[in-house]
């Protein structure tokens, strides 16, 4: 088995963006979660970046650039000063037993693994084998919405799901049409202004970001 | 197969494992030591502990069973084993195909479950709460140890530590992700199960906080000396299974003398530098509280099966 360098180093950041997806799940501060994010969105570039040298696509290094500004640098800007407005800078959220949610992780990307291998070997490109991991990480990101309790870590989860979706993009054709990324690019940013707005609605209503408050439609 | 270079290789290994292990600790005490600013008890230090301790009489308690007395000889004899056959000089060891990596788990396994026995023999609260901390350790560790070593055994199609070892020497270059992960994972098992300072203290005598000293409360004089000795061989075999899967460069092959003086060289400096490490590693970290043990080697186990599945993957 020989492979290039470019595959290798490829499958380096794919190993260290799953690697990522698990510690976002087991992290109980929400500042930690933020830097972890930034880094996935790092991996999530300098692969991309990598892709489009080893492939000769030059649209792929527009992609790479557009998440490495708005993931690296511009995201995490504004969830920075979210939670300095929030004053839930040094939150720490009490998770359900960390050790459990790890063994449903390996569970979800042992599943993930097996779904996508069939996938993986009808494709041709040189990335074919990182999509389960982008399929992990997606799962990965779910499980974590669903186990917190907090808004932002959920708000979080979901902008790491958008990374793992991206990178299965990238590994499985190259990427989706500029004009898709860039749109999607600012859906994100957009949902992530809605989403602030909307912690400030949740606090004044409830006095508390815990989502289980709005479980009751009705006051009592 | 069997040769005169080979029985040589074997002799040399065993006796170096026994006499290297206090040498071993006490250059990790020393490296500890400087790192706290303190002048350090020396390299010899544990050799005057073992000395001492074989000169003092033994004091058994009155109602202590034979398993009490033999324990420390199974101890010794275990890790004796697993220090002659994992390849820290030598490939070409002739009792190396006694025991592959799932029998050298569980020659841990057994000197665990003896020494786990014989503090609850006794009767002694400390006993039972050592031993009982003891095998929640355990039984977390290993898993993720055969992880690790699963890892490295389908990397090379095979289960025995010395065809393991010649094929990671020889391998191309390349960046394994998955052998980076295992090793991650074999740093934090180490750190567990040989009672080092993120879930265990070597040098605590407070009864809240010890998993391993609660155990050995109850020995004194050769026995304790044979356990001390014990437990510095596990340290140095538990190395040497690291150095062989993640760095196994200068491992002398084949029945030929002139490799010896190499391996011998590249295994002094690597355990100076492994040594060093450990030191520094247990200088910069705190002792958790023990009920994030589990938290930690659980991350351990993940470790170990995501660098497994990423090998599968990594192949397709």
């Amino acid at each position: 088995m020989t492979t290039s360098l470019s595959q290798q180093l490829v499958n380096l950041l794919a190993a260290a963006l799953l690697l990522i997806a698990f510690a976002m799940l087991s992290q109980r501060r929400v500042l930690s979660l933020i830097r972890l994010f930034a880094w996935q969105g790092m991996a999530l570039g300098a692969s991309t970046a990598i892709v489009a040298y080893s492939t000769a696509q030059h649209h792929l290094y527009y992609s790479a650039a557009l998440t490495v500004a708005l993931k690296v640098v511009l995201l995490p800007w504004i969830l920075h000063r979210l939670i300095d407005k929030l004053y839930v800078r040094w939150d720490v959220e009490t998770l359900i037993n960390i050790p459990t949610t790890m063994l449903v992780g390996i569970g979800l990307a042992i599943f993930a693994f097996a779904l996508a291998t069939p996938i993986s070997e009808m494709a041709s490109t040189v990335t074919h084998s990182t999509l389960g991991i982008a399929l992990a990480s997606v799962l990965l990101s779910f499980l974590m919405m669903i186990v917190r309790r907090k808004a932002v870590p959920q708000v979080i989860g979901f902008l790491s799901m958008e990374n793992g979706l991206f990178f299965a993009a990238t590994s499985a054709t190259y990427g989706m049409p500029l004009v898709v990324e860039l749109g999607v690019a600012l859906d994100v940013l957009v949902g992530t202004f809605i989403f602030g707005i909307f912690f400030f609605h949740i606090r004044e209503q409830f006095d508390s970001l815990e989502i289980r408050h709005m479980e009751k439609l009705k006051e009592d | 197969m069997i040769d005169a270079a080979g029985i040589a290789f074997q002799i040399v290994q065993s006796v170096l494992a026994v006499l290297i292990g206090p040498l071993y600790v006490g250059w990790v005490n020393q490296c500890r030591a400087w790192l706290q600013n303190r002048s350090g008890p020396g390299l010899l230090q544990p050799y005057y502990m073992l000395a001492r301790l074989f000169h003092k009489e033994p004091v058994i308690a009155e109602h202590a069973s034979p398993l009490f007395r033999a324990t420390p000889y199974v101890l010794f004899g275990c890790m004796w084993l697993a220090g002659g056959i994992v390849p820290a000089l030598a490939t070409d060891l002739p009792f190396a195909p006694a025991a592959d990596i799932i029998a050298l788990v569980g020659v841990f396994a057994l000197a665990r479950v003896f020494l786990s026995l014989a503090a609850l023999d006794i009767g002694t609260s400390f006993g039972g709460l050592g031993a009982r901390r003891e095998m929640m350790v355990g039984f977390l560790a290993e898993p993720a140890m055969l992880m690790t070593l699963f890892t490295a055994a389908f990397i090379s199609n095979s289960t025995a530590l010395t065809t393991i070892v010649e094929t990671l020497a020889h391998r191309e270059f390349a960046i394994y992700p998955s052998l980076a992960f295992a090793a991650v994972a074999f740093l934090m098992v180490l750190l567990a199960e040989n009672a080092r300072v993120p879930v265990d203290n070597p040098a605590t005598h407070l009864e809240l906080t010890m998993i391993h000293e609660a155990m050995i409360l109850e020995y004194s004089g050769r026995h304790l000396a044979l356990i001390e000795w014990a437990s510095a061989i596990k340290l140095f075999a538990y190395t040497a299974i690291g150095i062989a899967l993640f760095a196994p460069w200068g491992i002398a092959e084949g029945s030929n003398w002139s490799a010896l003086p190499v391996a011998l060289v590249a295994l002094a400096a690597k355990l100076v530098l492994a040594g060093a490490g450990l030191a520094a590693l247990e200088t910069v970290s705190a002792k958790f509280r023990l009920f994030r043990a589990p938290e930690f080697l659980s991350t351990a186990f993940l470790l170990a099966v995501l660098g497994m599945l990423i090998h599968f993957l990594g192949r397709g």
